[in-house]
């Protein structure tokens, strides 16, 4: 990083000065009208800043970033993968900005046709035909995913069941969606090849079974080896299979999730079908489902009648999960993708997905402790740091900020929950044999010093904008907005 | 072969694979079912190169009517606003919008600060205490908030909605609400007053009342009264903003909310067909545990320099599974960024003068359009830049002739709202000069006279001059009135 960069930058209000002005409006062409005084504010607290000023503070402040464009990004289940500039460019049309959603359908064919071919394109990918792009996120997709699964039980007046069979290796938003969406979250354990154990799931799979939420590849990386088994069990007891598709770069174009026994998927479109993640969002949460319950989908979808395109609410939809239709520009840059990709690259992104993990696994395994080792991963995989604390007394926190000084982000840490000291690697399909030679080398290079010299570790990051932040001090007396 | 998003050679392949271990990709998929492997995707057309691409795209997006190249007047929900250059070259700052949530806060300050000062602008305009790093748009955060007070409130499971709250927003709290034991109440009676409603409904099982102001109907009141009544019955008081009104009006904080959400589209977003758009969500302190999302706090590093981190992230999904306070994970970050580099590029005067120049041309609008034969506008109501019409025949006909005009009529109120009857919503902003404006009264005076034309020819010629002007004087009867 540039000395810019590590240089403190004020808050905006700081640089601030009565007056000033950012912007140029044009005077008013109309008679004026006189103003409500009773409902009128006396004080607005906004910055006065010059558009220099502008400029350089969030310019200043972008340089603080580290970025997929500047290099590898490997956090497990984030799926940071390059995002192509065409994308960007795409998204610029004004026939894309420039709409609004309220308007014809007759003035919006263009975006109509846009969303139904990505339906129709995301339906056969995963090989589930009823399509919704309504969802703004992963999470949001679970929740309509999980309130659809709910309305298929409820049309079947069965009203008992209340369970939703959630492995201990899921995302957090999994058990998270499960109880917003008024269900008990069951707990299953993982057996010891990292699998779902399918003795325990007899156990819990009865009549009061919504379903199973279930990550394939699970968040250990590993591909669920008796998924059509997990599926037979749920599908026996009634209930239905959700996959979270946040993996699904590990199978895309290889295998498709309605093939191997999921009912509904979510897909995030920022993560497997290279929208930017925007430093949090915004992304997409398509929702895919098997014929007979699309139904249900949130919507409204689009439609094809004859030669024209419109919106329509599917027949038992659950409603709508948010305003309007989706995150229309990420749905444009996941279509643009997938047309860049065309069918016969797809299975290149699960491919070299799964080569470039295996291939790290593979140079760290025997430094870093695999708890899986002895299995092929898919597009991630996991290690201990445990022998680190045991024998140096460094943790996963100390090798993840020391990362940061060898100019990489750091891979996810400490989760998976199940996986003590956890690292999770993710290194996509977009990074090239040199760049992961270079990372493997400073993660070796990294256990070197943990050995030799931990301090290095505990200090780092030292190159970084700022040190490591108190983050006690930050939620004891949280300060969340400027005051002067 | 490689490919232009995915490095790896043959020659790289051929070596990783032996550095893995393993003959050939095949057994990377061995646990996958085999007979799911490489699945026919005919769906997803042949890869197409980025010069074919971006024509299809160009092709594509002139398919849709474009707001920039017409006088829109078309809002309810979203709006057509200046953006200064300032916000699209900012944001599509790469460091910005290929990073990932800040988890990692020393190579994050950037992504982090930006959201502090979002939080800390969110906060100076509503009047909160602290505002969170947004939702999925408007009407989420609207859900979210009703959650927040049903978790406040736990011995209560009734959520009041104000029939003028966005007809979409109420709609996604009841998905949102689905699996539980809760009424979403209020609207049953689209014409109920305030007082009709809570009279009706406002109990000690009613955790939260949800108002919009101004409402979708556009008008503006002084909620204070309101609030009072709300609070007196222990429930909590939830406005939906339009924030660019916040620009001239009040905070709501001043009048009593304490929870206040709204869509941040006008906030330098695009229209862009519905999103991605902006959830604001801010609270008084003393519900700032029990908010969702992501929270940035000012904290400090190891050396004392002033730095940010994620805070309470307890309250969150990753860390408190199914007793998180909402699933949410992806946001809307990157809009939020843009939001923040909006109102300082506007600032203090600037956001004033584009609520002034809203509020000027929208009464400038509705005066001239209250003298059109015909048509009816209550111009007594105290409202924004949005204003309802009461229409002679359909709007749907009013608007299918403005598109010929190069116009885009209001939003069409028969759906939602059929007590109104005709009635068109029109939205004015800094963006329509007098010109369009002019232009726009005109075309409605012509298409307001057509069906008088045709269909009224007899009874119109029976009217003399006196009684024509007697009809004009006479105070136009307001199906609004009372309405909340």
């Amino acid at each position: 990083m540039t000395i810019v960069a590590n240089k403190p930058e004020p808050i905006i209000y700081e640089l601030s000065s009565p007056g000033r002005k950012g912007a140029a409006l044009p005077e008013c062409d109309v008679p004026i009208t006189q103003l409500p005084n009773h409902l009128i504010r006396d004080e607005l607290k906004l910055p006065e800043v010059s558009e220099v000023d502008v400029v350089r503070h969030f310019t200043r402040l972008s340089q603080k970033n580290y970025c997929v464009d500047l290099g590898i990004y490997p956090l497990g289940s984030c799926t940071m993968k390059y995002n192509p500039k065409i994308n960007e460019e795409a998204v610029k049309l004004p026939g894309f900005t420039s709409v609004h959603p309220y308007q014809s359908a007759e003035e919006t064919q263009g975006a109509l046709q846009l969303m139904y071919e990505l339906q129709e394109m995301l339906g056969e990918i995963c090989g589930l035909p009823g399509v919704t792009l309504q969802p703004a996120a992963g999470a949001q997709g679970e929740l309509a995913g999980i309130l659809i699964i709910h309305a298929y039980h409820k049309s079947h007046k069965d009203t008992k069941r209340k369970k939703m069979i959630v492995p201990d290796s899921a995302h957090g938003t999994n058990p998270a969606t499960s109880s917003m969406s008024g269900y008990q979250v069951v707990q299953v354990r993982s057996d010891a090849r990292g699998n779902v154990d399918l003795e325990a799931l007899r156990k819990l799979a009865d009549d009061e079974t919504v379903g199973l939420m279930l990550t394939n590849p699970n968040t250990l990386g590993l591909f669920e080896e008796n998924i059509r088994a997990v599926c037979q069990i749920i599908h026996d007891a009634g209930g239905l299979v959700y996959g979270d598709g946040a993996n699904l770069n590990a199978i895309v174009g290889v295998a498709r999730p309605g093939d191997l026994g999921i009912d509904v998927l979510h897909s995030n479109l920022h993560k497997t079908f290279s929208v930017p993640h925007g430093g949090g969002g915004p992304g997409a949460g398509a929702v895919m489902v098997r014929r007979d319950l699309a139904q249900f989908l949130p919507g409204p979808i689009v439609v094809k009648r004859g030669k024209r395109y419109k919106f329509a609410m599917p027949r038992k939809s659950i409603g709508r999960v948010k305003s309007f239709y989706g995150n229309f520009l990420a749905l444009v840059r996941a279509y643009v993708y997938i047309r860049t990709m065309g069918r016969e690259n797809l299975a290149r992104i699960a491919e070299d997905s799964v080569i470039n993990a295996n291939y790290l696994l593979a140079r760290l395994k025997e430094v870093y402790t695999a708890p899986f080792g002895n299995r092929i991963c898919k597009h991630e995989f996991v290690l201990t740091g445990t022998p680190f604390v045991e024998k140096y007394g460094v943790h996963t926190l100390d090798i993840a900020k020391r990362i940061q000084d060898y100019g990489f982000y750091p891979p996810t840490i400490y989760f998976p929950l199940t996986v003590p000291e956890c690292i999770m690697i993710e290194p996509t399909e977009t990074e090239s044999k040199q760049g992961l030679d270079e990372f493997a080398d400073a993660l070796l290079q990294i256990a070197e010093e943990a050995r030799t010299n931990p301090q290095l570790l505990h200090d780092a990051p030292t190159t970084a904008p700022v040190t490591r932040l108190d983050d006690v001090k930050a939620a004891r007396a949280p300060v969340l907005c400027y005051k002067d | 072969m490689a490919h232009r998003f995915i490095p790896n050679t043959d020659a790289d392949r051929a070596t990783m694979l032996q550095t893995i271990g393993v003959a050939s990709v095949n057994d990377l998929f061995a646990d996958v079912p085999q007979d799911a492997l490489y699945p026919k995707i005919r769906g997803v057309p042949h890869a197409l190169s980025e010069l074919d691409l971006m024509r299809e795209l160009q092709a594509l997006s002139a398919r849709n009517a474009m707001v920039n190249e017409r006088a829109c007047f078309l809002g309810a929900g979203a709006y057509n606003h200046f953006i200064p250059a300032t916000v699209p070259h900012l944001v599509l700052r790469s460091e910005f919008y290929t990073a990932y949530t800040p988890y990692q806060a020393e190579i994050s300050q950037g992504t982090l600060q930006t959201i502090f000062e979002y939080q800390s602008m969110i906060c100076a305009l509503t009047g909160m205490d602290a505002a969170n790093a947004s939702h999925y748009d408007g009407a989420t955060a609207a859900a979210e908030a009703a959650i927040l007070a049903l978790n406040q409130l736990p011995e209560r499971n009734k959520v009041l909605v104000c029939p003028t709250l966005h007809p979409e927003y109420r709609a996604t709290i009841r998905t949102y609400l689905a699996g539980h034991d809760i009424r979403v109440v209020g609207d049953e009676d689209l014409r109920a007053t305030f007082e009709e409603m809570v009279d009706k409904h406002l109990d000690d099982k009613t955790a939260c009342v949800i108002a919009a102001n101004p409402d979708f109907l556009g008008r503006m009141r002084d909620l204070k009264p309101y609030a009072e009544r709300v609070h007196a019955a222990g429930a909590l008081f939830v406005v939906s903003v339009y924030p660019i009104s916040l620009g001239l009006y009040q905070a709501p904080g001043e009048y009593g909310a304490d929870i206040v959400v709204g869509e941040g589209q006008p906030l330098g977003n695009p229209l862009a067909f519905g999103g991605p758009y902006l959830g604001i969500f801010a609270a008084k302190d003393k519900f700032v545990r029990r908010m969702a999302g992501r929270l940035v706090g000012q904290t400090t590093d190891t050396k004392g320099r002033r730095g940010f981190t994620l805070t309470l992230q307890a309250r969150e999904q990753h860390i408190r599974r199914e007793k998180a306070t909402s699933n949410i994970c992806t946001n809307q970050a990157l809009c939020a960024l843009a939001a923040c580099v909006y109102l300082s590029t506007l600032g203090k005067s600037g956001l004033r003068q584009v609520a002034e120049l809203c509020y000027h041309k929208a009464h400038y609008a509705a005066s001239k359009i209250s003298r059109l034969p015909g048509l009816r506008v209550n111009m007594e109501q105290e409202f924004f830049n949005e204003f309802v019409v009461q229409c002679p025949r359909p709007v749907a006909e009013f608007n299918a002739a403005l598109r010929e005009q190069g116009i885009i009529g209001g939003y069409d109120l028969s759906r939602e709202y059929p007590h109104l009857g005709d009635a068109m919503l029109i939205a004015v902003t800094e963006m329509n000069t007098r010109e369009q404006i002019d232009a726009f009264v005109e075309a409605l005076r012509q298409n307001a006279k057509v069906k008088t034309q045709k269909g009224r020819r007899k009874k119109e010629e029976v009217k003399s001059k006196r009684q024509r002007a007697k009809l004009r004087r006479q105070k136009p009867r307001d199906e609004t009135r009372g309405m909340w």
